[in-house]
């Protein structure tokens, strides 16, 4: 599992989560809120969703490091190792 | 049986909360009393024809791709697309008080300009209402009720055009008499006037059928004939629910959306004295009438006239059986792209007196809804071309009927004059959705059911 691999995933959640969503341009540094117009139900259903497929634990505590496609890499990378989630990502 | 989470109503916001936990892999189960799902919102079949009960329209219309507000958010929220809803904007629709009508259409230009036209010294003040409304967060939660009539009176100076615009709102999802809490007022004013009307080109039947399916599709459980007789308390929380059959089921969390009084009254350890103060006054009648060609072929065309009689409109339980003095005229037929309804309908809703209509015996209470429905049409067609002679089949429904499909104490439409936001009750365990919790229409109701599984559920785990 690489840094690029943990942004596809999140990039492909959020296309579950906010279908009429543009991610094409998605500036990986740059808050997703601002960017796609996402909302606190949006986020939560990010975490959600993280957990529904990769039974990942996002403590509410954590949530701002949601915040960019890059520091959702960085802080979720560990937790996929964790997991295991490699192959569950496929 | 155990489950994570039973859902006490399958109505929208039933489905709605059952949907997103289902969804996140609960073990979730909807009781519902009745044959039929849907609740305030469900549909028959009588003599080969569809009808409808509740939905006038859809309110809060939000056109494909609109990524704000409370239709997409709904939507993504359940993972349906735009299109499984098949909704179609309405025509365009009507406030007519004496010497003065308002058309509005889906996104407000055509209210502005009428409002211009018809009240041209109130324009300013209606513009800065219209901005300041805009602005205003009405999803908060901790707010301060206020009196919309005295936050209105800052802005306009001619109580009938503040009537004009409150007739509606009232109408379609009030349930406070003659006034109603200011952020309420906002709530209603974007879901009707900023966003507009649209019809399923089925019915309701449509959106609850979309709901059941992704429900049961995700695994949830769906019983109907399934009433709640008690729910079991023990150490200040709902211990198991017992049904009306005598079958016992157990839960980790309870949704309810029976109300919040008729909600505690099943509780084992409730005060069975009758209820007082908190329960909703009002309730409506109306009529379904079929006619043998279309409202256009008549001559009409909005999907909606909301009417008063009288220069000051009085939104409260009637001392008689109805008020016919005021009420709703609603036409499924005009609605975009509708042609498949060869049929006309023509609906007609007034206030109505729950004590009234639950006083007269069988014989006295068909008459009574003969009586009605004449004394109604005689008003309405004011504001609707001659319909009587081409009407073929008619319907009338009462508070009772209302009561006997929602379980609502008085047939109470829009439920409890106060409403409980957080859904938060003394049991620890039990939480209330739909409209007790205070989100009304269809979009509000599947809203409530979606915001509280997500603030007493899925946030918490």
């Amino acid at each position: 599992m690489t840094e690029q691999q943990v942004k596809e995933i999140v990039l492909d959640i959020i296309s579950v989560v906010a279908p009429d969503s543009e991610l094409d341009g998605v500036k990986s540094d740059q808050p997703l809120r601002d960017q796609l117009d996402l909302d606190s139900m949006d986020f939560l259903d990010i975490v959600m969703e993280l957990r529904k497929r990769y039974k990942i634990e996002v403590p509410k505590e954590d949530y701002p490091h949601l915040a960019s496609l890059d520091s959702c890499a960085s802080y979720l990378l560990p937790h996929f190792s964790e997991v295991g989630a490699d192959t569950a990502a496929g | 049986m155990h489950y994570d989470t039973v859902i006490i109503g399958a109505g929208m916001s039933g489905l709605a909360a059952g949907i997103r936990l289902a969804y996140f892999d609960q073990r979730v189960c909807i009781l519902e009393r009745h044959e039929v799902y849907g609740g305030l919102n469900s549909f028959y079949t009588l003599q080969g024809r569809q009808f409808d009960v509740g939905l006038h329209a859809l309110t809060n219309y939000a056109p494909k791709g609109t990524k704000q507000g409370p239709l997409p958010k709904l939507l993504r929220q359940l993972r349906i697309s735009h299109d499984e809803f098949d909704l179609r904007e309405q025509n365009f629709s009507e406030i007519r008080f004496p010497g003065k009508k308002l058309r509005f259409d889906n996104g407000g230009a055509l209210l502005v300009s009428d409002v211009a036209e018809q009240f041209p010294h109130q324009i300013d003040g209606f513009a800065r209402l219209w901005a300041d409304v805009e602005a205003y967060d009405d999803v908060a939660i901790d707010v301060t009720p206020r009196s919309s009539r005295k936050v209105l009176a800052e802005y306009i100076s001619d109580p009938m055009l503040i009537d004009m615009l409150l007739c509606p709102l009232m109408f379609y999802g009030n349930a406070q008499e003659q006034d109603m809490d200011f952020t309420h007022f906002v709530t209603l004013f974007k879901s009707l006037y900023c966003q507009g009307f649209a019809r399923p080109r089925d019915g309701v039947r449509a959106i609850l059928k979309t709901l059941v399916r992704k429900y049961k599709g995700l695994g949830g459980k769906l019983r109907t004939r399934s009433g709640v007789q008690r729910l079991e308390i023990s150490n200040g929380q709902v211990a198991s629910l017992v049904l009306d059959s005598g079958e016992t089921i157990t839960a980790n969390t309870i949704f309810s959306s029976a109300g919040y009084i008729e909600t505690m009254r099943l509780c084992s350890d409730a005060d069975q004295s009758p209820p007082t103060g908190e329960v909703g006054r009002l309730s409506f009648v109306e009529s379904i009438s079929c006619l043998d060609c279309t409202p256009a072929e008549l001559g009409h065309q909005p999907a909606i006239v909301f009417f008063s009689d009288m220069d000051h409109f009085e939104y409260a339980r009637p001392d008689g059986l109805i008020d016919p003095r005021s009420g709703v005229i609603c036409c499924p037929n005009n609605y975009r792209d509708h042609e498949h309804l060869t049929e006309g309908m023509v609906r007609l809703t007034s206030l109505a007196n729950y004590d009234r209509w639950s006083a007269l015996d069988a014989d006295a209470y068909k008459q009574a809804k003969r009586d009605c429905y004449k004394h109604i049409a005689d008003t309405a067609i004011k504001y609707v071309p001659e319909f009587r002679q081409r009407v073929t089949f008619t319907d009338f429904f009462t508070p009772l009927t209302i009561e006997r499909f929602t379980g609502h104490l008085n047939g109470a439409v829009y439920g409890a004059p106060s409403k409980r936001r957080d859904g938060c009750t003394r049991l620890k365990n039990l939480f209330i959705c739909g409209t007790d919790q205070g989100f009304l229409g269809i979009v509000g109701a599947l809203l409530s059911g979606i915001s509280m599984a997500n603030m007493h559920v899925l946030a918490k785990q």
